[in-house]
C-alpha cells in the first residue's frame, strides 16, 4: 500500500485510506508523524539511517529528517542508550532502537540504573521521556544468543513502562503514545511480526497505553497472551471450538502495568485461564500474571491458572528442537483440555 | 588575576573543605548513612573548572560530587539536608550523597555507577549541538572510569559528531585501592584521547588557577565548534575512597607528601604574596564559611524527612495492576 508523507501533520485523516498495513509500516508511520509534529523527537540506533532499519521500521526517515534526527550509531548499545537518557533529561524525546533484545543486555545499565531511576532519585525534578524499541522472540533458527525474550528482566524494574504491541494498529497506537509519554517506555516488538498484515484505522481513537484487548470472545476458558502467542492462542481457540470449547483470547498489550481488571472480568465469565507465553517458564512474566489472578480472583476460579510457556533452555539452533522449545497450538489445546477435564469446583 | 576571582576561589575551596569535614562529623554521629565519598585534596579541580563554566552549561558528575554541587551554587543547606536524607535536600531526600540533582542549576546528578557520566554528558551535548546551542556539557570522571566501555564508546561518539563536551578527569591515582599504574596500561589519561582524535591536556589539579585557565581555554575551544576536549587534572584524595576505607594501601609518607602541596594552602599563600587578599579578608572568608556550615547542619537537622514512598516513580501515579490513576 502507498501513503503520502506530505500532509499527515496532525492526525485528522490518513493521506490514503489504508484498510490494511504491516506492522513495520505502522511503526514507521508512528515515528514519521511524531517527528513531523515535534522537533524534539529523534531516532538513535544501529543502521536506522541510510540502511533504513534492520526491519525497515525507520525506512525513509533519514532522507526526510536528516542525520541529526535519524542517527546511525556505532555498535555501542550501552552508551547510545545512555546518550538517549542524557538527551531526554534536557528536553529531547529520543527513540532508541536496539537491534534485538539480546543486545539490550549491554544497555541495561542505561535502562535500569539510569532511565528508570533518575526521576525518583532526583526527587521528581526530571522527566525521562525516552523510548527504547527492541524486537525479541524466537524467529528462524537464530540460535541461543539471538532468540531471547526479555520481559521478565524489565518487568521487575520500578520506573519503567513496558508495552508489547502485536498488531499493526497497536504498533501505531502504542509507539505514538510511548513517544509522547513523559516516562521511559520500553516497546517490545517481535521479530516474526514485522511483516504481518492487519486491519488499520488511522482515525480510530487509541485505548489507554496499558489496556488489554479481547481478541476473541468465549465462555469456557480465558487464554492470556501477548505478541506472537496471541496468534498461537487464536489458532488454538479455533481448534478448541471444534471440540466444543469456546476460548476467550486476551491480548495483554502491556506488561508493566498490566490490565488486571480486564483479566478479572474475563475470569468472572470463564472461571479458568491459561497464560501462554513464549518466554521461559521459570520466574517469567506468566508467574506474575498467575500470582495476580490467584490473589485477586481466587473465588472466581474453578481450577488453578495454568501456564504454557517456553522451555527453560537456551534456544537451540536445530529447527525441530527450536520449535519444541516454545508453545504451539497443540500445547495450548492440551493445557486447556487438561484444565477442563479436571473436576470442577464445589459450587 | 582579579581580586574577586581570588576571593571566590578561596571561599569555594574553604567551603568545600569544611563542608566535607562537617559531613564526616555528621556521619560519625549517625546523621548521615550509606556511602559517603569525600573530596578533600581535590578541591582545585571542581572549583577551577566550574568557575570557568557559564551558567548555561550542564554538569554531570560522579558519586563524589558534594563540592561540584556547592560550587555550582546549590546552597550548602540543601546539600547537607540531602546527605541527611531530609525533604529539604536538593533531591528531596530520595537521592542521598551520591545522587545530588538541581534542575534549575543544570546540575544533572550524581551518578554512582562508574562510567555513567560519559553517555549522559554525550546525550546532553548531542541535544545541544542538534539545537545549535553554545552551551557545553561538563563531564566529570575519575581515573578508575577510563577502563569502562562507556569511556571509549562515548569519546568515540563525541568526536564523531563534534559534541560540546568537556571531559574532566579527576585523576586521584586510585580506583578505590588500586593505584593507576596497576589498573591502566596507559596511565596518562589525557593520552588516551588521541585514540579518538580528541584534543587533550594534563594539568596540575592541585593548582586552582591552572585548572581554571585550562578549563576556560578548553571551553572556548569547544564553543568555537571544535568538538569535545579532555582535561586531565592530576590530583589526590587525602581520605579513603569512602568512609568505609581506611586507606591501608598507601603509605603515610605518600599522603604527607601530597598534603604538602595542598591546593588551599598553596593558593592562600599565593594570594597573600600577590596582594590579592589581605589577612583580614582571608579571616573574613573563614568566618563566612563557618557561618554557612553551621547553618547547613542546623537546616539539615531541622528539615523534616520525606514521607511519600511512592512519589515520582512515574510522572503520574501508576497502579501496576490497574494503570494510570
Amino acid at each position: 500500500m502507498k501513503r503520502s508523507h506530505n500532509d499527515h501533520v496532525g492526525f485528522i485523516a490518513p493521506a490514503v485510506a489504508a484498510p490494511e498495513m504491516q506492522v513495520w509500516e505502522a511503526l514507521n508511520l508512528a515515528l514519521d508523524e511524531a517527528m513531523a509534529i515535534d522537533d524534539a523527537v529523534f531516532i538513535l540506533g544501529e543502521d536506522v539511517g541510510i540502511y533504513g532499519g534492520s526491519y525497515r521500521v525507520t525506512q525513509g526517515l533519514y532522507a526526510r529528517y536528516g542525520e541529526w534526527r535519524v542517527r546511525d550509531m556505532p555498535i555501542s548499545e550501552g552508551s547510545f542508550t545512555g546518550l538517549g537518557v542524557g538527551a531526554a533529561l534536557v528536553g529531547g524525546r529520543p527513540v532508541v532502537e536496539i537491534m534485538t533484545v539480546n543486545f539490550a543486555l549491554l544497555a541495561l545499565d542505561a535502562i535500569i540504573n539510569m532511565a528508570a531511576k533518575l526521576r525518583y532519585m532526583s526527587g521528581g525534578q526530571f522527566r525521562v521521556p525516552l523510548v527504547v524499541r527492541m524486537p525479541g522472540g524466537v524467529a528462524h533458527q537464530l540460535a541461543a544468543q539471538h532468540s531471547q525474550r526479555l520481559e521478565h528482566t524489565l518487568m521487575n524494574v520500578p520506573g519503567l513502562r513496558i508495552v508489547a504491541p502485536g498488531t499493526p494498529q497497536d504498533s501505531y497506537w502504542q509507539l505514538r503514545q510511548a513517544i509522547f509519554h513523559d516516562d521511559p517506555v520500553i516497546v517490545l516488538e517481535h521479530e516474526l511480526l514485522y511483516f504481518d498484515k492487519g486491519a488499520f484505522d488511522h482515525a480510530a481513537e487509541a485505548p489507554p497505553l496499558h489496556a488489554a484487548a479481547v481478541r476473541r470472545q468465549g465462555k469456557d476458558v480465558t487464554l492470556i497472551a501477548w505478541h506472537r502467542m496471541v496468534q498461537v492462542s487464536l489458532a488454538a481457540a479455533e481448534k478448541l471450538a471444534g471440540d466444543g470449547v469456546e476460548a476467550e483470547v486476551i491480548d495483554l498489550r502491556s506488561l508493566r502495568p498490566i490490565d488486571l481488571p480486564a483479566l478479572q472480568a474475563s475470569l468472572a465469565r470463564t472461571h479458568c485461564a491459561v497464560v501462554v507465553e513464549e518466554d521461559c517458564r521459570f520466574a517469567g512474566a506468566g508467574a506474575e500474571i498467575v500470582a495476580a489472578l490467584t490473589e485477586s480472583s481466587f473465588f472466581d476460579l474453578d481450577a488453578p491458572v495454568r501456564r504454557v510457556a517456553g522451555a527453560d533452555v537456551p534456544t537451540p539452533y536445530n529447527r525441530e528442537l527450536e520449535q519444541a522449545s516454545i508453545p504451539d497450538t497443540d500445547a495450548v489445546c492440551n493445557a486447556v483440555h487438561a484444565l477442563l477435564g479436571r473436576p470442577q469446583g464445589n459450587s | 588575576m582579579q581580586r574577586d576571582l581570588a576571593r571566590q576561589f578561596l571561599y569555594d575551596m574553604r567551603l568545600a573543605r569544611r563542608f566535607e569535614q562537617a559531613a564526616a562529623e555528621q556521619y560519625a554521629q549517625g546523621n548521615i548513612a550509606g556511602f559517603l565519598h569525600l573530596y578533600p585534596g581535590e578541591e582545585a579541580v571542581a572549583v577551577g573548572s566550574l568557575r570557568a563554566a557559564d551558567v548555561g552549561d550542564y554538569v554531570v558528575s560522579t558519586y563524589r560530587e558534594h563540592v561540584h554541587a556547592l560550587v555550582r551554587g546549590i546552597p550548602a543547606t540543601e546539600v547537607m539536608a540531602e546527605l541527611f536524607g531530609r525533604s529539604g535536600g536538593c533531591s528531596g531526600g530520595y537521592g542521598g550523597s551520591m545522587h545530588l540533582f538541581d534542575r534549575e542549576r543544570r546540575f544533572l546528578g550524581g551518578y554512582a555507577i562508574v562510567g555513567e557520566t560519559f553517555p549522559v554528558a554525550a546525550g546532553v551535548a548531542y541535544w545541544l549541538r542538534m539545537n545549535g546551542s553554545s552551551d557545553v556539557a561538563l563531564c566529570y570522571f575519575g581515573d578508575g572510569a577510563v577502563n569502562q566501555g562507556t569511556f571509549h564508546e562515548s569519546l568515540n561518539m563525541a568526536a564523531l559528531w563534534k559534541l560540546p563536551v568537556l571531559f574532566i578527569c579527576e585523576n586521584n591515582h586510585y580506583q578505590i585501592g588500586t593505584e593507576i599504574h596497576r589498573h591502566s596500561a596507559v596511565p596518562e589519561v589525557y593520552q588516551r584521547a588521541c585514540a579518538y582524535g580528541i584534543d587533550s591536556k594534563r594539568v596540575d589539579g592541585m593548582d586552582v588557577m591552572a585548572v581554571y585557565e585550562e578549563a576556560r581555554d578548553a571551553l572556548q575551544h569547544i564553543r568555537a565548534g571544535n568538538g569535545p576536549y579532555l582535561l586531565e587534572c592530576e590530583t589526590y584524595r587525602y581520605r579513603g575512597h569512602s568512609m568505609a576505607d581506611a586507606g591501608a594501601y598507601r603509605s603515610a609518607l605518600e599522603v604527607a607528601e601530597l598534603r604538602a602541596r595542598d591546593p588551599l594552602d598553596t593558593f592562600a599563600e599565593k594570594a597573600r604574596q600577590s596582594g590579592w587578599l589581605s589577612a583580614a579578608e582571608s579571616d573574613a572568608i573563614d568566618e563566612e564559611v563557618e557561618r554557612v556550615i553551621a547553618e547547613a547542619v542546623r537546616f539539615a537537622e531541622q528539615s523534616p524527612p520525606p514521607s511519600e514512598l511512592g512519589r515520582d516513580v512515574y510522572v503520574q501515579p501508576l497502579d501496576l495492576y490497574r494503570g494510570d490513576a
